[in-house]
């Protein structure tokens, strides 16, 4: 049995979460940059590593189909702005997307070099080389081409709308950007680990991206609060729907309530937000109760809060974690403790503050179906963190007329060029069908849709 | 275990392995360090008369690199010694003194005139050197004087000042050539016309290593201005190995003793000039990279190469390649081949089919079935090698001769026998023509 199965009658029954658990000069140290950029040799040779492959898998592999041998080639012979330049016209977010994409699923994952020696060109960390350089002294990129006259509504300010704005800005037409949040990033903001995206880095690339002019951002309007989606259709000739998920999904136990149960996606916001990261609670021992992106976030900045214990739980194997390899193995190396095949089945908890997680192991049973085995344990906690899984809340845009978007999976349904079922209304990134929860697909989706727009505009 | 003394010209060293002249072995403290290194012999920087030249203040040499910064090529505008004659005859009698078992071998220019000539060849006699060797190559700065690659491109030059100095003592003269000639047999022919007991070769490539794209000056750059300068290192061993096949495999030539430069880097390199009759190898570049300790590998890389194969001394493989050099005439047009894929080793990068399709002939797929696959298409295959050439995995893509059958390109039988040029129907000037493909 594992040392994480203790006795329930060990656990106190008071609250162990509290902020400023480290000397104040750990917090910097522990939320620095998690990689290193490359400096300017080391960009040189590891773009002399890349084999300029034809009609190359790691293009392929790219939400967004950078054009990767052309960008790397280009460090390797001094052209660096030229290299950013390749990348910002595949995609704006190229500087976001360098730090959070899990390359080692996407482009990475398909450098031939993985075949012969198991190490891939380091493409994201190039990727972020060229446009950090870009960024440094360049406001945006791209320029606008003469008015067309056109308004174009976009809601949201993530990842998606953000793409989406900036192409319809560049082809003439005027944006107006609307995030129900104070400041615009949405998950790039809001959502990441902060190791990821250092130095308010997505607050910059707004910035980088807005500077091409044409797009007003209106923050603090949230769609089915300060905003009618039937007067943007009529105010507007488009509108773009990029409105992310708004709400996670409950564990479905008793108990969600008491103090210490946390929703895993509000406390990286707060995290994120916070300006002295002593200031956020964490407990001594905390349970992260999922196997996506998310959990591992939330636990690995948890360890580096300062908790003691934290334990990763996850309800299948290693394998079908959402996370990948590659996150689990930070998680490990930040000693995070992976227990898997375990699902939740009660909270407990004395005086409102709970106390611990009862889990039952599971395994995929003989129908093939994941069922419990009927062995239950509990993990001792101060702190229980929920993330298994975002919901989209369609509200906003369904029931409100007659003509209600169509959803699918309770999600907005969109065709090839990311058009809904509404006339002049577009949608992608998380909130529709087919969204992956990534940052790099969110940006395609907003590319596509923009392109969609500016041709129903032009006709 | 293999035997690497040798003896070259009755100038016997330990090793094959001599420092060539140049900066490496311009005074006694470089060349007592390089011994002690254990290289097996020297030649000494270039020698001049007094007043001694004198060298730019400023950068002398420039290099060509790789992303890694790995020096593929490097030149230089530094001239011969800067340092007055009686140190380095002093010093040349005193290292020979001390290390008697070293090749000692003295690099001379010295204007083209008989006497100055003799004059320095008989007071290098004096320190009991091994032997000299005329400095008719240097591209740079002397050339300008009438020395060096002047002298080298002459061949009645070469054939007159090495006739002096074979007069002038009883030491054995090399001839070091220049490349920067047409055909470096007639400077070869010269040499041994005139007496030379040896030539060596090649000396630096005239060249402009880059172009400062700021300043638009010539690097290295000397207050704005740039010269020409001499080349050498890994990038001009292929131009060094074919100017010694020329030489070797030259009927007025052949048998002329060969000291080989030109890019020697490894043990493999000096292998493959000792394959095509070189006696011994200089070196430099290598050395002014890497410092002497590299003649450790050198030494331990051919002993265990001549183990392998069976040879005693370098005397067992020099020269087995010079009978395999010929004319492309002479090439047999009915050997046949085609490129073969080893699937397990194809990481699937796709470099033999956009080399084959953009700029040879179309003859690799890179779909089959909707997959992403490489494939000869044998109906296509000229057996060109570029595929082979391009290929980043190490024998994945290798070339497999068709001995039988038709050929599928060309849909004619495949002859075991040889055929080449000479009786081709295709060339005008055949004699006997055959059927070759």
């Amino acid at each position: 049995m594992s040392s994480v199965i203790e006795n329930l009658a060990a656990v106190p029954a008071s609250t162990d979460v509290a902020a400023g658990r480290l000397p104040a000069s750990q917090y910097a140290e522990n939320f620095a940059d998690m990689h290193r950029p490359l400096t300017a040799h080391e960009a040189l040779v590891e773009s002399d590593r890349c084999y300029f492959c034809y009609d190359a898998p790691c293009q392929k592999a790219c939400p967004t189909s950078i054009d990767i041998p052309l960008f790397i080639r280009k460090i390797g012979t001094g052209n660096v702005d030229g290299s950013a330049e390749t990348i910002f016209s595949a995609n704006i977010l190229g500087g976001m997307c360098a730090r959070v994409c899990p390359t080692e699923t996407l482009c990475e994952e398909a450098c031939v070099r993985n075949t012969a020696e198991d190490k891939p060109v380091r493409i994201g960390l190039l990727q972020r080389y060229a446009t950090d350089h870009y960024m440094a002294d360049h406001d945006t990129y791209g320029a606008r081409k003469p008015a067309t006259g056109k308004r174009v509504a976009v809601v949201g300010a993530g990842p998606a709308g953000l793409s989406c704005a900036h192409s319809l800005a560049a082809e003439g037409h005027d944006v107006t950007l609307f995030d129900a949040r104070r400041k615009a990033g949405g998950l790039n903001e809001h959502g990441i680990a902060t190791y990821k995206t250092v130095d308010d880095f997505a607050q910059s690339e707004v910035d980088f991206v807005l500077a091409i002019g044409g797009i007003a951002l209106e923050t603090g309007k949230a769609l089915g609060r300060d905003l009618r989606l039937a007067d943007l259709r009529r105010d507007f000739d488009a509108v773009f729907l990029g409105l992310g998920l708004q709400a996670v999904n409950a564990l479905g136990l008793e108990g969600e309530g008491m103090l210490g149960v946390e929703d895993a996606v509000a406390w990286i916001e707060m995290l994120r937000q916070a300006p002295d990261k002593a200031m956020v609670p964490v407990g001594r021992r905390v349970v992260v109760i999922g196997g996506g992106m998310t959990a591992v976030d939330a636990a690995v900045q948890a360890r580096k809060l300062g908790a003691e214990d934290v334990t990763m739980v996850y309800r299948r194997g290693r394998e079908q974690m959402n996370a990948s390899a590659y996150e689990q193995e930070v998680a490990q190396i930040n000693g995070v403790k992976l227990v898997t095949w375990a699902e939740p089945r009660a909270l407990h908890g004395a005086n409102g503050i709970v106390t611990g997680v009862e889990f039952e192991r599971t395994s995929i049973g003989l129908s093939g179906k994941l069922e419990g085995t009927g062995e239950r344990f509990v993990i001792p906690c101060d702190q229980v963190m929920k993330a298994i899984g975002q919901l989209f809340v369609p509200g906003p845009v369904a029931g409100e007329t007659a003509e209600a978007i169509a959803l699918e999976k309770n999600r907005i349904r969109v065709d090839d060029e990311q058009r809904t079922s509404l006339t002049k209304v577009w949608a992608g990134g998380d909130c529709v069908l087919g969204g992956e929860d990534l940052t790099v697909v969110a940006v395609e989706h907003g590319k596509i849709a923009a392109r969609s727009i500016n041709a129903a505009l032009g006709a | 275990m293999a035997d690497l003394r040798t003896d070259f010209l009755g100038i016997k060293s330990p090793n094959p392995f001599w420092l060539a002249s140049a900066p490496p072995t311009d005074k006694q403290y470089n060349v007592e360090r390089a011994f002690k290194a254990g290289w097996g012999g020297v030649v000494w920087k270039t020698l001049g008369e007094d007043p001694a030249v004198v060298n730019v203040n400023g950068p002398r040499y420039g290099a060509v690199h790789s992303n890694d910064r790995r020096l593929i090529a490097l030149n230089n505008i530094e001239l011969i010694t800067d340092r007055p004659l009686e140190v380095n005859l002093r010093e040349i009698a005193e290292v020979k003194k001390k290390w008697p078992d070293r090749a000692m071998v003295v690099s001379l220019m010295v204007p083209c005139e008989e006497r100055n000539w003799t004059t320095i060849v008989q007071r290098v006699a004096e320190t009991g050197a091994d032997g000299i060797e005329l400095n008719f190559g240097c591209p740079h700065g002397m050339s300008e004087r009438g020395m060096g690659s002047s002298v080298g491109q002459v061949p009645e030059y070469i054939e007159m000042v090495t006739r002096w100095c074979k007069a002038a003592s009883r030491m054995p003269v090399i001839v070091k050539l220049t490349p920067n000639i047409t055909d470096i047999r007639y400077p070869a022919r010269a040499a041994k016309a005139g007496g030379a007991d040896a030539v060596s070769l090649i000396n630096t490539v005239s060249s402009i290593m880059s172009i400062d794209l700021d300043n638009f000056a010539p690097t290295p750059t000397i207050d704005g201005k740039g010269s020409h300068g001499g080349m050498c290192g890994p990038a001009v061993k292929p131009i060094a190995l074919n100017m010694t096949a020329e030489i070797a495999r030259d009927p007025m030539t052949r048998g002329l003793p060969i000291s080989g430069i030109g890019g020697v880097t490894t043990w493999r390199d000096a292998a493959e000039f000792i394959a095509l009759g070189c006696g011994t190898v200089q070196v430099c570049t290598a050395v002014m990279t890497y410092g002497f300790k590299i003649v450790e590998e050198m030494i331990d890389g051919l002993s265990r190469y001549m183990d392998e194969k069976g040879y005693r001394s370098i005397e067992d493989f020099r020269g087995l390649a010079v009978p395999n050099v010929t004319d492309w005439q002479f090439l047999n047009l009915n050997y046949v081949t085609k490129a073969r894929i080893d699937q397990d080793l194809c990481i699937k990068c796709g470099r033999c089919h956009i080399a084959c399709e953009d700029t040879s002939h179309q003859a690799i797929t890179h779909m089959v079935d909707g997959v992403r696959h490489f494939e000869v298409i044998d109906e296509e295959c000229v057996g060109c090698n570029l595929c082979v050439n391009v290929c980043p995995v190490e024998n994945c893509i290798t070339m497999e001769q068709l001995t039988e059958g038709i050929d599928p390109r060309t849909k004619r039988p495949i002859h075991p026998e040889y055929a080449n040029w000479t009786t081709h129907p295709n060339n005008p000037a055949a004699v006997n023509k055959v059927a070759a493909e």
